[in-house]
């Protein structure tokens, strides 16, 4: 079974994790820094992603992308509200946002896609292998569009997505092997763009989610707007600037003001500064903890809610929770680990880094998937309730919030006029009555044989998988025979746009298969290497001494071609290495069964 | 037949959807794997609940068997044990998880799982009635005029009418709720008749008789429940 690696695809940060041995790691870049800013820039040379595109984002802004997750799975009119603050145009194609970047366009799976690649690139120069398979998580609050848009992102990277999991899940799967706890936990998960909240009853090995909760449109993201804001206002007042005529100064602040409250968690009183352009000097304001708290405090009530709510859900009152985890950047604030504290009645447990912890549990999650790991299982839940449409524009619920997954429900359809050919069927999911209130997945036509009203009779399964994603099956009960339903997304892509962003990406994508060529030669010259050194330290008195001479020119030269960006080179010295060595091999073959009898010979006599 | 509303108190295999192998035709001899090429098999589909679940017909369970069991059953089943196989054992332990958590999520549930067990011995679905209780015919009566009117007048200036209904509601929101407690008691007290009847001889004709009488009697009870939940639902709505 080749490796699979947890991936944590979040608003602000990305990281790629593994299992070496029974740890979970995270994988480190360059600068010992596991998080990758998801961030993508394009520019003249080509795409940059992570830390890179964060200080482009400053130079560039119009031509970088972030916080492309809270575009995943929505259409345009689900972000109007939040639209002036990124400096890029949207667009909406068949109910999927399109972001518009100088002559082009891309989906939001398209760009998560790219960051996924940097992600995939990384855990493939640290684990010298090439990587196809993937658990990646989500906010447990994820609708099926969502989860469905992840999983293509993935697809688009080249990534098997063998399993979506939900965040504060896969943080309690990390923290549960770390602790061998057992019992009731809360995982409160805040972090740059989503809000999450589940129980879990720990008992052992089983984690089982009692519920979840959540609201995937309130992090930290909205704080620092708020901050901005604040500095936009200002600068206007003060220096008769409009920030919105300069979307780098935007940008600017925005980092600015993220960096602040940063400090904030740590210090009493900070001060930010920003250089206006065209040398009108520099703004500056002092900010204390206070002053932040009081604009974060009405965000923050915002996560207590559907915190009681899932105690409710889960029929558990806050003092029956043993454990209380704290998960996502925002809960480094501490007026949140105060409020947490308040509601729950005790003091949280923040040990496990918590920008890292979700990525941990993925790999956990990528383990047990991978066959290793069989002590360990996730039961987890549908966060939403999922309905049809009936009469009157009503949702009838179907499977209910909170339902312990894979789940499926199976609803009979029929017809109400004679030779009536086909019936529509309208998939909702949410907690509303009226169907515009919750959100629409998918609508399909279900084919039915021309027969007197009411006499056809189809069984309609809808099943949740373990992903927490739809699946729907149909079967004519009078025949007998399984029907195909043909789902179309309402907010997705169609599987021949992924198939077509695949295709596209490839092009892309010649260069990342140079470098993987290189990476897998390279880790071959390396165990050649290893192995060849092995055998000359055992096996040097059976060969001359020319030819140890010679195998240790080749050895070297191995060593430095191995370096050099070309993987053909590379294969063609590991061959002459083969060459060079084989006398060694063979003198040491015969040695090795010359000692196997001997052996066999002495425990026959003893 | 011995076992159709069986007592026995441990089941050691599952009914199984079929008797040979779905992949090297075996014979399957009720084992969740076939014997021969170890693939998972699928669960009948007319496997009820509480046999599942290793439960006799009864309905006072103990939660920590039911759990235990339930978690046995997931190891053996998740799909997460089948992402190395191949498409159709992948399918099968879907089929199967989903089946299992259906069962332990309606047992679990007092309410639900007696509306199961209703289902399934006497085949009725728990009617959805219109009518209030008999007993509560008249209170109910006054207390939906009075939720009229206090809906009526909520945009109003008349406060001291606004308070006075709402502590009439309130007064008998609380009369409600005492219901609703007097219900539970009730119902707990059927579960002890049906686990009674059941446990002495469950397959006499007496036996079967006494048993829909305590069905029916459940079915009242699980109406009424009901109809008094949403009119609580709809006071603390209107006027808390």
């Amino acid at each position: 079974m080749p490796r699979i690696v947890g991936i944590d695809l979040g608003t602000t940060n990305s990281l790629v994790a593994y299992m070496d041995g029974e740890e979970p790691r995270v994988i480190a870049g360059q600068h010992e820094q596991a998080k990758v800013p998801s961030i993508v820039g394009m520019t003249d040379n080509g795409l940059i992603v992570g830390e890179a595109a964060k200080e482009h984002l400053v130079r560039d802004p119009s031509r970088t992308i972030y916080s492309v997750k809270r575009f995943m799975g929505k259409s345009l009119e689900d972000v109007t509200d939040e639209l002036k603050y990124f400096p890029y145009t949207l667009q909406e194609k068949n109910g999927v946002i399109r972001i518009v970047i100088g002559e082009k366009t891309y989906s939001p799976p398209q760009v998560s896609a790219m960051i996924l690649k940097e992600l995939k690139v990384r855990a493939e120069a640290h684990l010298k292998e090439s990587i196809t398979k993937a658990v990646i998580t989500v906010p447990a609050y994820f609708n099926d569009s969502q989860r469905q848009a992840t999983k293509d992102a993935g697809m688009i990277a080249g990534l098997e997505v063998l399993r979506i999991i939900n965040e504060p899940t896969a943080a309690a799967l990390a923290y549960g092997l770390q602790k061998k706890t057992q019992g009731c936990i809360a995982v409160y998960d805040f972090g740059g763009g989503t809000f999450d909240i589940s129980i879990l009853q720990l008992k052992d090995g089983i984690f089982e989610v009692l519920s979840t909760s959540g609201n995937t449109h309130l992090g930290g993201d909205d704080i620092d707007r708020q901050i901005t804001d604040i500095f936009i206002k200002e600068i206007a007042e003060q220096y008769s600037i409009d920030s919105h005529d300069h979307a780098d100064l935007v940008q600017a602040i925005r980092l600015e003001a993220e960096r602040l409250k940063v400090k904030l968690s740590d210090d009493v009183k900070a001060t930010a500064v920003v250089e206006l352009p065209n040398q009108q000097g520099t703004y500056q304001r002092e900010w204390t903890r206070d002053e932040l708290e009081s604009l974060a405090n009405e965000l923050i009530d915002q996560t207590l809610e559907p915190c009681r709510l899932a105690l409710k859900d889960a029929g558990l009152r806050a003092e029956q929770i043993d454990e209380v985890v704290l998960v996502g950047g925002s809960t480094r604030m501490p007026l949140v680990r105060q409020r947490v504290q308040e509601l729950f009645g005790q003091e949280p447990h923040c040990e496990l880094n918590p920008d890292e912890v979700v990525a941990l549990g993925a790999a956990v999650q990528a383990d047990i998937l991978s066959g290793n790991k069989i002590d360990m299982l996730l039961l987890d839940v549908t966060p939403l309730s999922l309905g049809i449409e009936t009469m009157g524009g009503v949702m009838s619920a179907l499977i209910r919030r909170n339902t312990t997954i894979p789940t499926s429900a199976k609803e009979m359809f029929t017809t109400y006029v004679d030779g009536q050919t086909s019936v529509d069927i309208h998939i909702l999911q949410g907690e509303r009555e009226l169907v515009r209130d919750n959100r629409s997945l998918a609508r399909f036509q279900l084919k039915v044989p021309p027969l007197p009203a009411a006499v056809p009779r189809v069984e309609v399964t809808f099943l949740i998988d373990a992903n927490g994603m739809l699946n729907v099956t149909a079967k004519d009960i009078r025949t007998g025979e399984a029907q195909s339903v043909q789902v179309k997304p309402s907010h997705g892509l169609t599987d021949d746009e992924v198939e077509g962003m695949v295709r596209e990406s490839f092009q892309f994508a010649a260069e990342d298969i140079k470098m993987r060529q290189v990476i897998e030669a390279r880790t071959e010259a390396d165990a050649i290497l290893m192995a060849t050194e092995k055998a000359l330290f055992r096996g040097k008195d059976l060969i001359s001494q020319d030819e140890v001479k010679g195998i240790h020119k080749i050895l070297d030269e191995l060593k430095s071609v191995k370096e050099v960006d070309d993987h053909r080179q590379i294969r063609s010295k590991i061959t002459e290495v083969e060459q060079v060595t084989h006398h060694l091999a063979e003198k040491l073959m015969d040695a090795t069964l010359k000692e196997a009898l001997e052996n066999k010979k002495l425990s026959e006599v003893t | 037949m011995a076992h159709d509303h069986g007592t026995h108190t441990s089941f050691r295999e599952l009914p199984m959807a079929r008797s040979m192998c779905w992949h090297c035709q075996s014979e399957v001899t009720g084992e969740y794997k076939c014997g021969q090429c170890v693939k998972v098999q699928p669960l009948s589909k007319d496997l009820d609940y509480f046999t599942c679940m290793r439960l006799p017909r009864l309905l006072n369970i103990q939660p920590e068997k039911l759990q235990s069991t339930f978690y046995e059953l997931s190891r053996t089943f998740h799909p997460d044990f089948y992402s190395n196989k191949d498409d159709q054992e992948q399918i099968i332990s879907l089929g199967n998880s989903a089946l299992l958590n259906t069962a332990y999520r309606t047992l679990k549930d007092p309410v639900q799982r007696a509306e199961y067990l209703i289902r399934l011995e006497a085949g009725a679905v728990k009617q959805i009635r219109s009518n209030p209780p008999a007993d509560l015919f008249d209170e109910i009566l006054e207390l939906q005029e009075d939720l009229d009117e206090y809906r009526s007048l909520s945009q109003e200036k008349n406060i001291e009418r606004i308070e006075e209904l709402r502590k009439k509601l309130n007064v008998s929101r609380e009369a409600l709720e005492q219901r609703q407690v007097q219900m539970e008691l009730s119902l707990t007290s059927k579960f002890d008749e049906w686990d009674t009847i059941q446990i002495a001889s469950p397959e006499s004709d007496d036996a079967r008789g006494k048993k829909d009488a305590v069905l029916k009697e459940m079915q009242e009870i699980l109406s009424d429940k009901t109809y008094v939940r949403n009119i609580v639902n709809d006071l603390i709505e209107t006027a808390d």
